[in-house]
């Protein structure tokens, strides 16, 4: 697929019905046809973007996280039968019929790809990025894992263990990464912050760093 | 089949360019294009591994130069085509020729039950081959359908790490010969094993491999 990170953006979305582009009436094409038939209800189309445009998301994961972060005993389901825990906070569906939550340690760090097409824990962190799905991150991550976290700005301890699950079925994986040090006593709901997209996939680590550098800042100004 | 969607592995693409604050799709038509892949697989005329041994049949080059969302849309195309659920002509025309084939859409109402169904995991009629600890080799095989092994693990040897139990093969499903439940496992490769001696000395990959994908070692 191509590797251009930006497409452009579609001119139907700024009203200029002369400039309609031409994947945009192939697509308006076939869901005529498919309506009019009658295999498709347009008011499910509706539904289903927006269920992924604007109600699954990281936030789903940054949820599971934080929770296991807090709770010893949701932690221990959580690694045990990942499936079920997140289910239990009502994160089900598409690619994510069986999930595995794989943890980082100071000694092994792990990092998710899908190097054949672009399984990604849908229920958890939405759909994926394009980057995700680029050629580049497909290619690059179980070959030089190391380099794909530069481009990310993230540089490990060499004595750091990469380990790269590639999700070539239909398990999906989602990284625990490890809490900051600087968090202790904060509540689940602030732990949320800091739990980013990356940092579940394996190419980030918590953050942003907002509260993080401000409590840094004021313990050693 | 060895396509160019078996990328693992490979040099020259460059690096990884993430783009700050992406939006969930770039453009009006990505939605549609998105809704209306999942709304048409529900119908269940063809299954996940149908849809993905679409997007993979192709040149290189189309491969390479098409969006995500352009290879799914070309996918689904070819999918409602070969389903007869539409004409080529009808697709081209944005207009409805024949009469529909008996199919009730999904409505509304029902995409919650629509998105909580589909568990891969079957019951296991035989025991599995393979225990955690256990060495194996990925099959060196090339064959010119749908496989999930990809090319960068194939006759090499991993440790088994994981029994995931016992879920559907898509090699089978892609091509229309039923489920044929396997075992699966998860197989860890040393990076050297896989890269070489230039290989990072401490970096392993693990796939998720079916049993018929693997051999003792």
């Amino acid at each position: 697929m191509s590797t251009s990170q930006t497409p452009p953006a579609d001119p139907a979305d700024h009203g200029h019905a002369s400039e309609i582009s031409e994947i945009e009436l192939r697509v308006r094409a076939l869901e005529t046809v498919l309506v009019e038939k009658g295999y498709v209800d347009p008011a499910a189309l509706d539904v289903l973007i927006d269920i992924y445009e604007h109600r699954v998301g990281p936030h789903n994961g940054a949820h599971v996280v934080a929770k296991a972060w807090n709770e010893p005993e949701y932690h221990a389901w959580l690694m045990r039968d990942a499936t079920s825990a997140i289910a239990s906070l009502g994160y089900i569906g598409s690619e994510g019929v069986h999930i595995v939550a794989v943890e980082n340690t100071r000694r092994q760090h792990n990092l998710v790809v899908c190097t054949l097409c672009s399984c990604y824990p849908w229920p958890v962190l939405g759909l994926p990025p394009v980057w995700y799905k680029s050629a580049p991150y497909r290619s690059r991550a179980v070959i030089d894992p190391r380099g794909v976290l530069r481009d990310f700005g993230l540089e490990l301890p060499a004595d750091t263990e990469i380990r790269v699950w590639d999700s070539t079925a239909e398990i999906r994986y989602l990284v625990v990464p490890m809490r900051p040090p600087d968090t202790q006593g904060w509540s689940e709901r602030e732990l949320r912050e800091i739990v980013t997209r990356d940092c579940m996939i394996g190419t980030g680590l918590p953050g942003p760093p907002d509260r993080l550098a401000r409590q840094g800042h004021e313990r050693h100004p | 089949m060895n396509g160019i969607h078996d990328l693992g592995g490979m040099h020259g693409f460059g690096a990884v360019v993430p783009e700050p604050n992406e939006p969930v799709f770039h453009a009006a038509w990505e939605r549609r294009a998105f809704a209306l892949t999942l709304a048409m697989g529900a119908l269940g005329r063809w299954n996940i591994d149908m849809s993905r041994s679409a997007r993979e049949r192709r040149s290189a080059a189309d491969y390479l130069g098409k969006t995500y969302y352009e290879l799914w849309l070309d996918a689904l195309e070819r999918l409602v085509i070969g389903a007869n659920l539409a004409a080529p002509e009808e697709i081209a025309a944005g207009r409805v020729m024949q009469p529909p084939a008996p199919v009730a859409a999904v409505r509304a109402t029902d995409v919650g039950a629509l998105l909580a169904r589909g568990p891969t995991e079957r019951p296991p009629r035989v025991a599995p081959l393979f225990a955690p600890g256990d060495r194996a080799r990925a099959r060196n095989m090339h064959p010119q359908s749908h496989t999930r092994l990809p090319r960068y693990v194939r006759g090499h040897v991993g440790v088994i790490q994981h029994v995931h139990g016992c879920h559907v093969f898509p090699d089978s499903r892609a091509i229309g010969r039923g489920d044929d439940p396997q075992w699966l496992y998860v197989i860890c490769f040393e990076g050297r094993e896989l890269w070489g001696a230039d290989g990072d000395p401490n970096l392993k990959v693990s796939v998720d491999a079916f049993e018929s994908y693997l051999e003792p070692a």
